[in-house]
């Protein structure tokens, strides 16, 4: 499961050379980049958590739209918060997502990625990239990527792997914390997770 | 013993489910209350006693090793996977089914080796509970068992009355070896899912209603076989902009629900008979096809809606329609 996750990160670096391509082509550059670099690093494959960040920072982070993943997961309470809230939902709830995931990456193993033929017409500007992930002994996990056509080039709103979207995962816990405290209880919520997390992470020796 | 305690909790959950007001607000899970204490119980469970060992496991057991272990279960399952292929009609998939069987059992050494993913056959992911939810049976509440874990009241029976006859373990004679064999395959499938609940404990703020999200969302993909339609598409109302909103946001408001219930249930796509929708009430207009200036999806949502669940049911092919239009991914 870490390994699938791991590789939903991975499939996206290198912003440069990837923009102007359609989603699935640039989804699929971009994981041959990650994977390529992953592959040579021993540090990375030790699970070096230094080094994962600064790989997710360079090549997956600039990929992603945060404040429209934010925005999903918050669904009607979004436009309930005030602009500086949800600046800083968005700081807290991508801080907690890539703190989470991006160390999955030291798991990739070998997994074969397949892509599904592209299912959009010409113009659209929201896509669904659908991959298969392939490794022996287990069914294949889909991993697909919700991508949105921005000005500077397509950006990842949603993965759902296994047919398990992490924005609509994160609803229902947004929508209670926010009925019980307010949008200020969530931004809470969130802070003292991620606080949580940073100190397990420093007392933990890595 | 544990399985038919399992049976009476599941009644005892069935039993309560009329008068059971909502609590938590997700019409999927009326039984909130019971179910956060059932996930705490085996969540303690599992604290103490099942991930120790499985920790253990890993720990002492070989890389190779544990694959060997997972690869001879899993070859097991196959059977059983390939019985539901050929019952929900995908004959093509059952065959490769057999087919894993009978290339793992022989050249992969019974079934350590799984050569037959190498040689081209992938694994499937089948039960009785999917089979049913193919063949039009709504999934009813979100029951989380003893013991088991998170599952609805269409697949816990599914996995209590029927899964437990087709897993070729419970054939064994020999009860101390059958227990035993148990026990490592629960052990074994722990192990290999320690990597996912560490993820779980960091990544989830609520880890009850993360795992309930994911558990639904799953068993709808598994019974679609990972091509599930976009669950809250807007039929009537799919204006370009608004379709992507709509797709994600699965909330509605109450007063849209009771006007949709007589939405066509089964479509026929490709010939192939799809599921039944699952709580039609997901499957109607949701208010998020506006969206607000900011790009955000403007819905609306009001907690404490009871669940409707007597109203998956199937329809005659011929009356069936197309009813979930994928408008937001044009072929």
């Amino acid at each position: 499961m870490k390994v699938v996750i791991a590789l939903c990160f991975s499939v996206f670096a290198n912003a440069v050379a990837a923009q102007g391509l359609a989603p699935d082509a640039q989804v699929k550059s971009i994981s041959d980049e990650v994977i390529g670099i992953i592959k040579q690093d021993k540090d990375i494959q030790a699970g070096n958590q230094k080094k994962i960040n600064e790989l997710v920072d360079a090549k997956v982070l600039p990929h992603f739209n945060f404040s429209r993943m934010t925005a999903l997961a918050m669904g009607r309470n979004w436009p309930k918060a005030s602009a500086e809230q949800q600046k800083v939902l968005t700081r807290e709830f991508r801080t907690l997502l890539v703190r989470t995931y991006s160390s999955a990456l030291s798991t990739y193993k070998n997994q074969v990625i397949e892509f599904k033929p592209l299912r959009a017409a010409a113009g659209d500007t929201e896509v669904m990239v659908r991959t298969q992930v392939k490794q022996p002994g287990t069914e294949p996990i889909s991993i697909d990527y919700g991508m949105e056509k921005t000005a500077s080039g397509w950006k990842v709103y949603d993965i759902v792997v296994g047919g398990v979207s992490l924005v609509t995962n994160y609803r229902e816990t947004f929508n209670a914390q926010i009925r019980d405290g307010g949008v200020d209880g969530l931004i809470k919520s969130l802070a003292d997770k991620n606080r949580s997390l940073e100190s397990q992470a420093s007392s933990k020796p890595k | 013993m544990l399985r038919r305690l399992s049976v009476l909790l599941l009644l005892g959950a069935l039993g309560g489910l009329g008068g059971c007001a909502t609590t938590g607000g997700n019409p999927d899970d009326p039984l909130e209350r019971y179910n956060r204490a059932m996930f705490n119980f085996n969540d303690g469970l599992d604290k103490a006693i099942i991930k120790p060992v499985a920790s253990g496991y890993k720990a002492v057991m070989p890389g190779f090793a544990r694959t060997g272990v997972t690869n001879f279960f899993a070859n097991l399952g196959d059977l059983w996977i390939g019985i539901n292929n050929i019952l929900q009609g995908k004959v093509g998939a059952g065959a490769s089914d057999f087919g894993r069987f009978v290339m793992n059992t022989t050249v992969g050494i019974l079934g350590v080796f799984d050569v037959a993913s190498n040689a081209g056959l992938d694994k499937h992911n089948e039960d009785f509970g999917q089979t049913l939810g193919r063949w039009g049976v709504g999934s009813g509440a979100y029951v989380v068992l003893p013991f088991l874990g998170p599952s609805n009241v269409r697949d816990g029976f599914s996995l209590l009355a029927v899964d437990w006859h087709g897993d070729p373990l419970w054939y064994v004679g020999n009860v101390p070896t059958r227990n035993e064999l148990y026990g490592v395959r629960l052990v074994d499938n722990r192990a290999s899912l320690l990597d996912a609940s560490q993820l779980l404990e960091e990544a989830a703020l609520d880890r009850y209603s993360y795992v309930r999200s994911a558990y639904l969302q799953r068993r709808r993909s598994l019974i679609y076989d990972g091509d599930a339609p976009p669950e809250p598409e807007p039929a009537k109302t799919s204006q370009s902009g608004a379709e992507a909103a709509a797709r994600t946001e699965t909330e509605l408001p109450p007063a849209q629900i009771t006007n949709q219930r007589s939405e066509g249930v089964i479509a026929v796509v490709d010939g192939e008979l799809t599921p039944a929708k699952e709580f039609s009430e997901t499957q109607a207009h949701p208010v998020a096809a506006r969206r607000d200036a900011s790009g955000a999806p403007a819905s609306d949502y009001e907690p404490g809606i009871p669940g409707n669940y007597d109203d998956a049911l199937p329809v005659a092919p011929a009356q069936a329609r197309i009813g979930f239009a994928r408008t937001t991914m044009r072929p």
